[in-house]
């Protein structure tokens, strides 16, 4: 009988690049797991709780809780959502005991998804095939808060026909933490130019990350500069043949 | 809707030559310290830092019996320890002092904390010429600036303008070989040591053990600055104290490497007190100030008391994306940098700069490089909280609130949800691939992203779409 | 003064009362190395050399002498009381004053003396660093004012490091009202990051180890 896991797509991924969500699903299918999409699932109230606005987070944060608080493993293609999910839901839920509990349980059944990969399916080689000269990006979140940084390379590195080219100051932040993106959008802008300057020297085709809010600040960036790099999540890396 | 705060971003951003300047100069920072700290040349580094952040965490936790440790041990060898609570009182001791010893001519080595209380302009207000010493310091003195960086005062001058400040200021002929500017500043400053009736010093570390100031510097000017006059005035916050001086191996460590890469600065001088009998030289009489002006506040808060563990590397300034482009004078007190973001508000209050909590992507790099390890995000993140909680109570800033009530009555109910999410894919302007540069109307924050990147087309499903179509 | 307020604020702040005990503290953490005397020797002036520093390791105090001899050429020079510099023959070379213990009277030959020569009473072997005791034998301004040092320091005062020092000598108060390491010729970068060597404390330094 085929492991379940359950897939929290996260509403960027949902709403704006719904194939990182069906790259996941294939890529888990292809293991040999059931993937549950739990249809009541919205956000994670990153948004709310990152601009100060905690109870709100809270609001949508124990929606989270309700839909997902029976899953074994819930696996997320973002490192931003899964830390948010992971260490900051118990500071939520300080004061209500029985959410709190709910919270810490779910801690340890989250995973971003090279995470998972490579921690619960222990697998480095998915099959995939991808002729490209690729560079990737280190998401702060997934990077510092989650320890991911080898693994996504590692994963990288069993693609067939891919070539990884290192960025210079690959774990410098793109820029978008979330509203700060359009609060200080000048400073954002200056961010992500200056990681784009990073990308172009490595001559690399393709910017490859584990968040997608990393890639819409780069693509949105690079579009403007007219730059012809585009930009793929690890998934549709991972899912490609 | 735009802030002093947003303005002088704004100008620091226009500038190409100043965005350069910083870049490099921090750039070089980060790399010296990479060397520094690399595992075959500083294996213990992590273990280092875990060891800084429990003995700050410890002394933190019990601050009143190590000043008072500390006053009784500076005491015992002479020197007298000066409680202050503001900078009102730290300027009414020095001047007081100053008129009952005749003094003046004060020579400052370099003080963050001398900064804070504007200890200068107090002085000077009362006809006492005081002179910085440290090179960089002495340069935004003669600027009238405050300074830049917290281990590099002048970081955003350059040589030309340099030249232009000694040229109009002391009336020298026009140099513009930094050596050579060096030297001319050396020789002036070199009169006022010998001539100065005071020495002020600020303090990198206070010795609870010992009652010992320790001064770290490259100049030889701390030393000057606390050997030469007849009397040494150190001004600490009082947080700046460790237990030991046996304590120092640790924190040392960590200090050079994290601020410039130096496995020790060129001069560290552990002073305890005016000189001994048996000794030649050193001052007759010293005295420590020790300053709360707000610390006590800061104290108060469990959670976020550990940003008094600071030991003022720079490190975070350095490694900071944000501070790399807004540069020190963007910020709005003399502390800059991430660290300067979450003492700011400590100190001032959340309203002093509203914004400032959120001028930061909480990629966390800050608290990566931090020495004693603090946690300068999820500070952030509460004092955002509390910046909202404020604005709620003062009835201000209701349009986002109200945009995130929405928004979270909208993520706890799947359907509106989706709904909302079709609604708005409707609505985007249809591209067959392309991103979107811009669209015919937009506000708020839809024109703040358009004005620095393009927008993604709208998914023609969404995922939940294409799910149930499989 | 405002002691008693501070204080109070401080323990309001704690939630602690006075005189309330403390915590025990994590204890000290000290790491001493086992490293050969040579090899100590060979570490402490490559340091000093990569900090462009000049280092000099004696045969004998006769070659001490030889190399001060050789820097001072007969310039103004201030030595300090240290024992090691009359018996290397330091002090009585020419253009050498020593022996002075009047403050303003060393103070103004500092001030206009070429070199600076001074003993020390340990060294750092990991990070090529000086330490100096102020005491009747060495004053403040002999290693600080003049343009020139030169620092004798006998192989047996070669500690490992700093870690070692502590141990040796933890409570340095009770020896000193000041204790100074000094690690190379002062510097700064203070201009466009440009390093300028020399800016108030001596831009030269020169180290004998005998």
């Amino acid at each position: 009988m085929a492991a379940r896991v359950s897939l929290f797509v996260t509403c960027i991924v949902d709403q704006l690049f719904p194939k990182v969500g069906m790259a996941v699903v294939d890529v888990l299918e292809r293991l040999g797991y059931q993937v549950h999409f739990p249809e009541q699932q919205t956000c994670c109230g990153q948004p709310a709780f990152n601009s100060g606005y905690r109870e709100e987070a809270r609001q949508v944060a124990r929606h989270f809780l309700n839909v997902f608080g029976d899953a074994d493993y819930i696996v997320v293609p973002s490192g931003s959502c899964t830390s948010m999910i992971a260490h900051h839901f118990s500071d939520i839920f300080k004061k209500e005991p029985e959410n709190l509990e709910r919270a810490r349980a779910i801690e340890s059944r989250v995973f971003e998804f090279s995470r998972f990969l490579l921690d619960v399916a222990k697998v480095e080689d998915v099959g995939a095939r991808l002729e490209q000269v690729v560079t990737y990006h280190d998401s702060c979140h997934a990077l510092r808060a989650l320890g991911v940084k080898d693994g996504p390379r590692r994963l990288l590195g069993h693609v067939r026909g891919l070539e990884l080219r290192e960025i210079d100051a690959a774990e410098e932040c793109c820029g978008f933490g979330g509203t700060f993106s359009v609060k200080f959008a000048e400073v954002s802008g200056g961010m992500a130019r200056t990681k784009i300057d990073s990308i172009v020297r490595t001559g690399a085709s393709t910017v490859v990350a584990v968040d997608s809010s990393c890639l819409m600040q780069l693509q949105g960036a690079l579009s403007r500069a007219g730059v012809p790099v585009r930009t793929m999540h690890l998934a549709e890396v991972l899912a490609s043949r | 809707m735009s802030t002093l705060f947003d303005e002088k971003i704004h100008e620091t951003l226009a500038d190409p030559k100043l965005q350069l300047a910083i870049y490099k100069a921090t750039g070089r920072l980060v790399e010296e310290r990479r060397k520094a700290i690399e595992p075959d040349i500083c294996p213990d580094y992590q273990e280092l830092r875990t060891q800084a952040n429990a003995v700050k965490r410890h002394t933190i936790e019990h601050l009143d019996y190590y000043l008072e440790e500390f006053a009784r041990n500076l005491e015992a060898h002479g020197g007298k320890a000066i409680f202050c609570r503001d900078a009102e009182e730290v300027s009414d001791f020095v001047l007081s002092l100053a008129k009952e010893r005749g003094a003046e001519l004060i020579v400052k080595s370099k003080s963050m904390t001398t900064e804070e209380i504007d200890l200068n302009e107090r002085l000077e207000h009362h006809h006492l010429e005081s002179v910085e010493t440290d090179l960089g310091e002495y340069i935004i003195q003669l600027a009238h600036e405050r300074p830049y960086h917290i281990v590099a005062p002048a970081l955003h001058k350059t040589r030309e303008q340099v030249a232009d400040l000694l040229t109009d200021k002391l009336g020298v002929p026009r140099e513009t070989v930094i050596e050579k500017q060096t030297m001319i500043a050396r020789a002036v400053l070199r009169e006022k040591f010998l001539a100065a009736d005071i020495g002020i010093s600020g303090a990198n570390f206070l010795v609870a053990d010992s009652g010992a100031v320790v001064l770290v510097e490259n100049e030889g000017n701390a030393r000057l600055t606390t050997s030469a006059p007849k009397i040494h005035i150190a001004v600490a916050g009082i947080e700046k104290l460790i237990p030991r001086a046996q304590d120092l191996a640790v924190f040392l460590k960590l200090l050079g490497r994290s601020a410039t890469g130096q496995w020790l600065t060129v001069y560290t001088s552990f002073l305890s007190g005016p000189r001994r009998k048996n000794e030649i030289d050193g001052p007759e009489e010293f005295y420590v100030v020790l300053l709360d002006n707000g610390r006590t506040k800061v104290l108060a808060d469990r959670e976020k008391r550990q940003s008094l563990y600071c030991i003022r590397c720079g490190a975070c300034l350095n490694h900071c994306p944000v501070y790399r482009k807004i540069g020190g004078h963007s910020f709005p007190w003399v502390y800059s940098g991430p660290i300067g973001a979450i003492l700011t508000p400590q100190f001032l209050g959340v309203r002093h700069e509203p914004g400032l909590p959120f001028a930061s992507s909480l990629c966390g790099a800050c608290a990566e490089v931090c020495p004693v390890k603090i946690d300068i995000p999820q500070i952030l993140l509460d004092l955002r909280s509390e910046v909202k909680k404020a604005e709620t109570r003062e009835g201000t800033n209701r349009l986002e609130r109200l945009a995130f009530r929405v928004w979270a009555w909208v993520m706890r109910h799947p359907r509106i949800y989706e709904i909302a999410g079709m609604a708005a894919a409707a609505l985007a302007p249809s591209r067959d691939s392309g991103w979107v540069r811009s669209v015919p109307v937009s506000a708020g924050p839809l024109r703040a992203w358009l004005s620095q990147r393009d927008l993604p087309p709208a998914a023609p499903k969404s995922f939940r779409q294409m799910w149930r179509d499989r | 003064m405002s002691r008693e307020t501070v204080l109070h604020k401080v323990r309001t702040a704690l939630g602690r009362s006075a005189g309330q005990p403390l915590d025990q503290p994590p204890p000290v953490r000290l790491r001493i190395p086992v490293v050969e005397l040579e090899a100590r020797v060979a570490s402490f002036c490559t340091r000093i050399e990569s900090l462009a520093g000049k280092t000099h390791a004696a045969r004998s105090t006769e070659d001490a002498l030889e190399y001060a001899a050789g820097i001072i050429a007969g310039r103004t020079a201030v030595a300090s009381n240290a024992p090691i510099l009359r018996e290397c023959g330091i002090t009585a070379l020419p253009g050498v004053r020593t022996g002075i213990i009047n403050r303003d009277e060393l103070r103004a030959l500092c001030a206009t003396a070429a070199v600076g020569i001074t003993g020390a009473d340990y060294a750092l072997a990991d990070t090529g660093t000086l330490v100096l005791l102020s005491s009747q034998q060495e004053a403040r301004m002999i290693s600080l004012l003049p343009p020139v040092y030169i620092a004798i320091v006998k192989r047996e005062c070669l500690l490992t490091g700093l870690d070692e020092l502590l141990t040796v000598l933890p409570r340095p108060a009770e020896q000193t009202s000041s204790m100074v390491l000094i690690t190379g010729p002062s510097r700064t970068a203070d201009i466009e990051q440009i390093l300028v060597r020399g800016v108030h404390g001596p831009g030269e330094i020169h180290v004998v180890v005998v």
